[in-house]
């Protein structure tokens, strides 16, 4: 009996067939193929759960500026200012520490790409925010990991998760996507549901481009990280409440890969485009080269 | 279907996969072909690489990796500094010339004898790299298979011999390509091995008749 996957339809149907979980086929597929044994694989999830942990940490203490001086501090900031708005708790916790990540990254610390550095935050920020706020077990950020990791698999095979090649709807909208399937997954959602999850999120962010501004991995992408634990919980918000996608995950994934493709290169991480073409965008490029 | 933690890693040290993780691969990997830190050497730089290497800390990136260190390395950043106290010479060369793929660059390494060597190499993105050339000879080492380079005469039967012995010691290869440097006849097997080429083995293979050289990489 093969656990191996190609599509999001793939590990729905093999979960459902064996009455296991989305996570259960994506460790299964890994055991098949990568010849691990489990004690491997999960000191292997271990070690990138604690640099989960430790990179927001880092970015929460660390407060100061990049070298290019365009960011630093803001989760610290989000964090000191605690209070939420217009956000759920929850809510407001996942987007601090998806920044908080996203800065550490900026600022030369340790971090796991998730699936590229800049999109590093969205899905450490949503997996601790839940696991923090419904007091989860180690077992469940397990899941939650195996599940973005699957998730991420089939976007990286049958699409694109580099922004010059697809854009940053590749890049945050895949961990974007990965974050919705994991946290529906953490929470005992159906495997069906999590296809729903990382098919809302990703329906709804097509077409969004990369246009780093000097290009760094900086602006707006650590914002933008932030911005996007919002959508995942959005989209995962919805899929547990048992709101299915007309389009399927797998012609979801599809889609990005066209779409991104179809992207003009000046939208696709050269900075050629976008934001980094403003006139602030410009300014700041000229300052950066001069340092 | 990649492992998942090709998805979920590498742990790295940010703020790019490309330029800051790719750029310490690459940078070891020149260690590795040079056997040791360098005394100088100078790194030219293209295309992305060139124009964007200072916000990206892709400088000190490549500088960790030559003194020996690994893209989760926190030592990554003070690269530059520990390249002063450590005796490594070093010049950043921003080449304006346009090469075949965005993120390149060429490492120019020298004892403090004479000997010099030349190794060309890009970031492939996700912190995947390849080395493109060593010494003005064609090839591609990735770094993720335990890799054999034989240098070697270009004549029939060479080929034969260096692959009889990893076959005879029950080693697979998982991949072999061969690359042909037109002026001196010579040519360079790259072999891919499912397992662990050892020094003996290296011996017998260095042995046959017209090997020049030969070099191995283990996984990155």
């Amino acid at each position: 009996m093969s656990y191996s996957y190609e599509t999001i339809e793939d590990i729905i149907r093999l979960a459902e067939e064996h009455s296991i979980s989305f996570s259960d086929v994506v460790l299964q597929a890994e055991l098949e193929n990568y010849e691990n044994d489990v004690e491997t694989v999960m000191a292997a999830i271990d070690t990138r759960l604690q640099v989960f942990e430790k990179s927001i940490q880092a970015g929460l203490l660390n407060t100061g500026k990049t070298p290019s001086e365009m960011s630093g501090g803001q989760g610290a900031q989000l964090l000191a200012q605690g209070q939420p708005r217009f956000m759920s708790d929850l809510m407001y916790k996942s987007m601090t520490y998806a920044i908080a990540v996203n800065e550490a990254n900026a600022k030369m610390f340790k971090v796991v790409a998730c699936p590229t550095a800049g999109s590093c935050g969205v899905m450490p920020g949503c997996v601790k925010a839940v696991g923090e706020h419904y007091n989860l077990s180690h077992d469940d950020y397990v899941r939650g990991f195996l599940t973005g990791a699957g998730i991420g698999n089939v976007v990286t095979n049958r699409a694109c998760v580099a922004g010059a090649v697809g854009g940053c709807q590749a890049e945050v909208g895949t961990a974007s996507a990965m974050a919705a399937g994991a946290i529906v997954e953490m929470m005992g959602g159906t495997p069906r549901q999590v296809g729903n999850a990382l098919a809302i999120c990703m329906k709804n962010l097509l077409g969004l481009v990369c246009d780093p501004v000097a290009g760094l991995v900086e602006v707006p992408c650590i914002k933008r990280n932030g911005v996007y634990t919002a959508h995942a919980l959005t989209a995962a918000e919805m899929a547990m409440a048992g709101i299915e996608s007309q389009i399927p995950p797998d012609e979801v994934i599809e889609t990005m890969n066209i779409v991104g493709r179809a992207m003009p290169a000046a939208l696709r991480e050269t900075s050629d485009g976008g934001l980094a073409k403003t006139l602030t965008g410009e300014k700041i490029a000229k300052r950066v080269r001069s340092l | 279907m990649n492992t998942i933690f090709d998805i979920i890693g590498p742990i790295m040290i940010g703020p790019s996969s490309s330029h800051t993780a790719g750029a310490a691969r690459l940078g070891k990997m020149a260690h590795c072909i040079f056997r040791g830190v360098p005394s100088r050497v100078e790194l030219t730089l293209y295309g992305s690489f060139a124009k964007t290497y200072k916000g990206h800390g892709t400088d000190k990136a490549l500088l960790a990796g030559l003194l020996g260190f690994q893209e989760d390395d926190a030592r990554i950043r003070v690269a530059d500094e520990l390249a002063k106290r450590d005796n490594m010479d070093y010049e950043f060369i921003e080449s304006p010339l346009e090469v075949d793929h965005p993120n390149v660059v060429k490492f120019d390494m020298y004892d403090t004898g004479h000997r010099h060597m030349t190794v060309v190499g890009r970031s492939l993105g996700g912190g995947r790299i390849m080395i493109t050339q060593v010494d003005g000879v064609d090839m591609e080492i990735t770094g993720d298979e335990f890799t054999v380079v034989v240098f070697h005469e270009d004549r029939p039967g060479v080929i034969s011999l260096v692959t009889q012995v990893l076959g005879e010691s029950n080693i697979n290869i998982a991949g072999m390509r061969v690359f042909k440097k037109a002026k001196h006849k010579d040519a360079v097997m790259v072999i891919s091995t499912d397992s662990i080429v050892d020094a003996e083995l290296v011996d017998n293979m260095r042995k046959c008749p017209g090997v020049r050289d030969l070099m191995t990489f283990d996984v990155l």
